[in-house]
């Protein structure tokens, strides 16, 4: 059985509840930290592990925290709980199996950071988990973990959970925070960083539920345990949300660095391909990152196997390569029409696009169109070239990542599999479509 | 103030600390001047949106020379010493610019023919010096009908390109906003949601800041094309602004008030509904003169630049 | 649906959740609570926002309509438009369908005889597709209210609209409670 840091417990009946928690041990990474650490040794902790964003980004968070202006006494730390990349479940899962685990995380973060008040925000589809997680510190509170002067420590602090209203965009950390203030979820153009003018203009971090659940176990066992497990600079373990055509699909645990190979096909991960099915690609991390053939997600171009890990993952470029993102693991088989596949997602970023830059507003549309026609089979080849022109177009050139995101799904595809894409326009059809 | 020194297409100019590359740029004044859809110096908080005046920056600073790894919005990047920019000497930049252009045009419906702001249309600009000369959509383009927002003020959704000047205007100079950015990605749409009149002292700024012809004056609705006026210079007494404006004359007939525009289309004070809309006499006003046209647009071709 | 018995205001229980919802933000930061009173707002005018529960909402933060209005407009959650009791949310995304959404979806728009975005004549059944509910490993799914459903197949999702039929599914019920 590989490391469970998060996953840990999981299976015990009741652990949502705090009796069940508590008596598992937890609440005593806050007991320590409270105790014996001041909030900048916390911070150091979090340094030395090396813990990376789990939301997509991959940004050291112990260097993002070390970023936050402290001569404003006024701080916010804030969860990312907008769970919304397609491919992404995660989190999900382990805040409505955990709910303790994350608030725990959120109490050593908000020390670590002097917070007062922190919120959660979570995507307001999953309001039954936001009621799960208000149970939950409701249970903190009477037990002392939240609130005035937490076991006697002198730290307090007051622990909010906010919903949103439907809009992926708010998963990039300042549109949260606009949306968190009441407003549009428009991303704001950076400089500043939410770390010198964040949430109502105080410095504020944002981290994602998972990178947040992590910090009990890196307050227990200290930040270099946690650097030691792992491969490279991929420190620690990391959630996989695997879906797609798979026997198995679900949210695992894998210790960074294993094998792609073993994580497709091993029973204790995917249990290999539906009804036998060849293995036709893989989004690696969540539907944004590059869709990469079987033969280049299962080993590098160099003929090397392909690790689970940042680097590994990363190895080739954006030619041969592709980023471990949020851990979306989405697996295609021999049926799939990868002309298709894209246009669901081509749809998605037009769907979610919030409009304030004019690339990602008229580009999405744009690709969603294009791709409609092809699949339908009234593309032309000229089509396909336009495509990746508009998606070069669109990357790098707009105020957040969604114009990125929305990008290389398109290039890649188009990358990889042209023949398919040049197939529906001879066929005028898609071949693979019932 | 201190004085930083920034190269701008190999055009060393000094400014003062915390102003944008696009401003540096407009010190140094002509072609490497990026163009501007959305920023509007007197609007707080503008720029950002259109994406038209990408730059590269080839050399961060003096002490970190490294060039930044995107093209950076020149509106919204401030300038540190020794900063080196590509605008027009950078392929990349004019490529995307070009690029840019098409984004702001595919939902365009190209209408210029019938649309009052032609001749002094920032689209119509950026299109004739950076646009495709072929379409490349078959696509057919987002539409809404035209509406009256108040009695002086005609909405065409279909041109917008939502700069969010507009919405900034009704933000910091008029007393409280009834419209805003309604509706989320290609489908936004500038509104008042339910069909409110924009009553407001200073609501007719929204038409001078458009840079398109989204909001424009009902009062000189399919009067004129602008090329066949004349601006001049006037003002008035007037108890709510500076009563300082143009008036654009065909023969003698005053067709259309606006504020006092500079070569790059922003006003240089904002004017009240009343000097824009209610004084369409001669006696109204003390002309001073004929204005001085310089942006490149179609009208400044005519007879009457000084 | 203009028969529907819209309403202009909360009762008394509901203005103390939501007084209770904006002691969470700073004091002066009341429209942060935006989100929140939407949803609610939402949940007791028959599952959608009118422009008169949008004005009331805006009084009670203490802001301008039009800021109301531009947020709810931006979320895909609110409805500006009158909906039936039940909206049925069928994910259409990458995950989802490669699983066989576009089955479910062209099954309740047969069983349903609407078209994705329509609500049945009775005002019983609004049927919608949305983007990605983070739940591809149990997908097919979808959502209605606040529940999910998972792991759809065709018999599952027919069983489903049964149900909801014989006890007159109404989904928009306040979150909170």
């Amino acid at each position: 059985m590989a490391k469970q840091i998060l996953l840990n417990n999981i299976e015990v009946p009741g652990l949502a509840g705090f009796e069940v928690y508590r008596r598992l041990g937890g609440y005593s990474a806050v007991e320590k930290a409270l105790k014996n650490f001041t909030p900048d040794q916390v911070t150091e902790e979090v340094k030395k592990s090396g813990l990376k964003g789990r939301g997509g980004a991959g940004f050291p968070a112990g260097m993002k925290w070390g970023f936050i202006d402290k001569k404003n006494e006024t701080r916010y730390f804030v969860c990312n709980y907008d769970e919304s990349e397609p491919g992404t479940f995660k989190d999900r899962f382990l805040g409505q199996m955990n709910p303790h685990l994350l608030i725990e995380g959120m109490i050593l973060g908000s020390y670590a950071l002097g917070a007062r008040s922190s919120y959660i925000y979570i995507r307001g589809e999953l309001f039954y988990v936001l009621k799960i997680l208000e149970k939950a510190i409701d249970e903190a509170y009477l037990n002392g973990f939240l609130g005035e002067n937490i076991k006697g420590s002198g730290y307090s602090l007051d622990l909010y959970v906010h919903p949103g209203a439907g809009a992926y965009i708010c998963g990039e950390e300042t549109a949260l925070l606009e949306s968190l203030e009441g407003k549009r979820g428009n991303p704001r153009i950076k400089p500043p960083f939410p770390a010198i003018v964040g949430l109502y203009g105080c410095p504020t971090v944002v981290n994602n539920v998972e990178t947040i659940a992590a910090l009990p176990w890196i307050m227990n066992n200290g930040g270099e345990a946690y650097a030691a497990i792992g491969i490279g600079n991929s420190k620690g373990t990391k959630l996989i949300s695997a879906c797609g055509h798979i026997n198995k699909p679900g949210v695992y645990e894998i210790e960074l660095g294993l094998p792609v190979e073993e994580f497709i096909y091993s029973d204790e991960y995917c249990g290999g391909i539906r009804n036998g099915n060849k293995l036709k690609a893989v989004v690696a991390g969540g539907s944004s990152v590059p869709i990469l053939p079987a033969h280049l997600i299962l080993k590098t171009a160099k003929g090397e196997p392909r690790l689970m890990s940042y680097e590994s993952l990363a190895e080739g470029g954006f030619e041969t390569g592709t980023m471990l993102g949020s851990g979306g693991f989405i697996v295609m088989d021999d049926t799939t029409c990868i002309v298709k596949n894209l246009l669901t997602f081509s749809r998605f970023y037009h769907h979610e696009s919030c409009g304030q830059c004019s690339p990602c507003r008229e580009g999405t549309g744009w690709i969603e169109k294009i791709l409609t026609r092809i699949e339908n089979g009234q593309g032309t080849m000229k089509d396909i070239d336009l495509l990746v022109n508009i998606a070069r177009h669109v990357e790098g050139n707009t105020i957040c990542p969604l114009g990125d995101a929305a990008a290389w799904p398109v290039a890649s595809a188009i990358r990889h599999f042209r023949e398919e894409f040049e197939e529906h326009v001879k066929l005028q059809r898609c071949p693979l479509s019932k | 103030m201190s004085l930083i020194k920034v190269t701008i297409d190999n055009i060393e100019v000094e400014v003062e600390a915390g102003t944008t590359i696009l401003n540096a740029a407009r010190q140094i004044g002509g072609s490497v001047v990026p163009p501007a859809m959305c920023y509007y110096s007197k609007l707080e908080g503008s720029g950002g949106y259109c994406r038209t005046c990408l730059v590269k920056v080839a050399q961060g600073s003096a002490k970190d020379p490294r060039p930044m790894p995107k093209l950076v919005p020149s509106c919204r990047t401030t300038v540190q010493d020794g900063m080196v920019v590509q605008n027009i000497t950078s392929p990349e930049v004019m490529e995307n610019r070009r690029a840019i252009t098409e984004f702001l045009l595919i939902n365009h419906p190209l209408d210029c023919p019938v649309c009052d702001q032609a001749g002094e249309c920032h689209l119509q600009d950026l299109s004739y010096a950076h646009g495709l000369d072929e379409t490349q959509t078959v696509e057919e383009r987002r539409t809404f009908e035209p509406i009256d927002i108040g009695d002086k003020i005609k909405l065409n959704m279909n041109r917008c390109i939502l700069c969010y000047r507009c919405v900034k205007v009704a933000d910091q100079i008029t007393d409280h906003r009834v419209h805003g950015v309604l509706g989320r990605g290609d489908h936004s749409e500038i509104s008042t949601h339910i069909l409110k009149a924009i009553d407001n002292d200073f609501s007719g700024n929204m038409i001078d800041v458009c840079p398109v012809g989204a909001l424009t004056d009902k009062t000189f609705r399919f009067k004129s094309r602008v090329w066949f006026t004349k601006p001049f210079d006037a003002h008035r007494e007037c108890p709510t602004c500076s009563g300082k404006t143009a008036i654009w004359m065909k023969g003698e007939e005053i067709l259309r008030v606006t504020g006092r525009k500079d070569k790059y289309g922003e006003v240089e004070e904002f004017i009240c509904n009343d000097c824009r809309f209610n004084h369409k006499e001669i006696k109204d006003w003390i002309v001073e003169g004929p204005r001085t046209i310089e942006r490149h647009s179609v009208i400044s071709q005519n007879h009457y630049q000084k | 649906m203009e028969d529907k018995n819209n309403i202009t205001a909360f009762n008394t229980g509901t203005l103390a959740l939501v007084n209770r919802i904006i002691k969470r933000y700073p004091q002066g930061r009341q429209k942060s609570a935006l989100l929140p009173v939407l949803h609610i707002a939402q949940s007791e005018n028959n599952g959608w926002l009118s422009s008169e529960i949008m004005d009331y909402v805006a009084t009670l933060l203490d802001i301008q309509p039009i800021e109301v209005y531009e947020v709810a407009s931006f979320y895909s959650m609110f409805n500006l438009q009158p909906v039936g009791n039940c909206v049925i949310e069928v994910c259409q995304t990458g995950p989802c369908w490669l699983k066989g959404a576009e089955e479910i979806i062209a099954h309740y728009e047969a069983r349903l005889g609407i078209k994705v975005g329509e609500t049945t004549a009775d005002g019983r059944f609004t049927l919608k597709t949305v983007e990605c509910l983070a739940a591809c490993g149990n997908a097919p799914v979808l959502q209605v209210g606040t529940e999910y459903h998972e792991h759809l197949t065709l018999q599952k999702a027919g069983q489903l609209l049964d149900k909801w039929q014989a006890e007159n599914k109404i989904s928009h019920t306040n979150p909170y409670l």
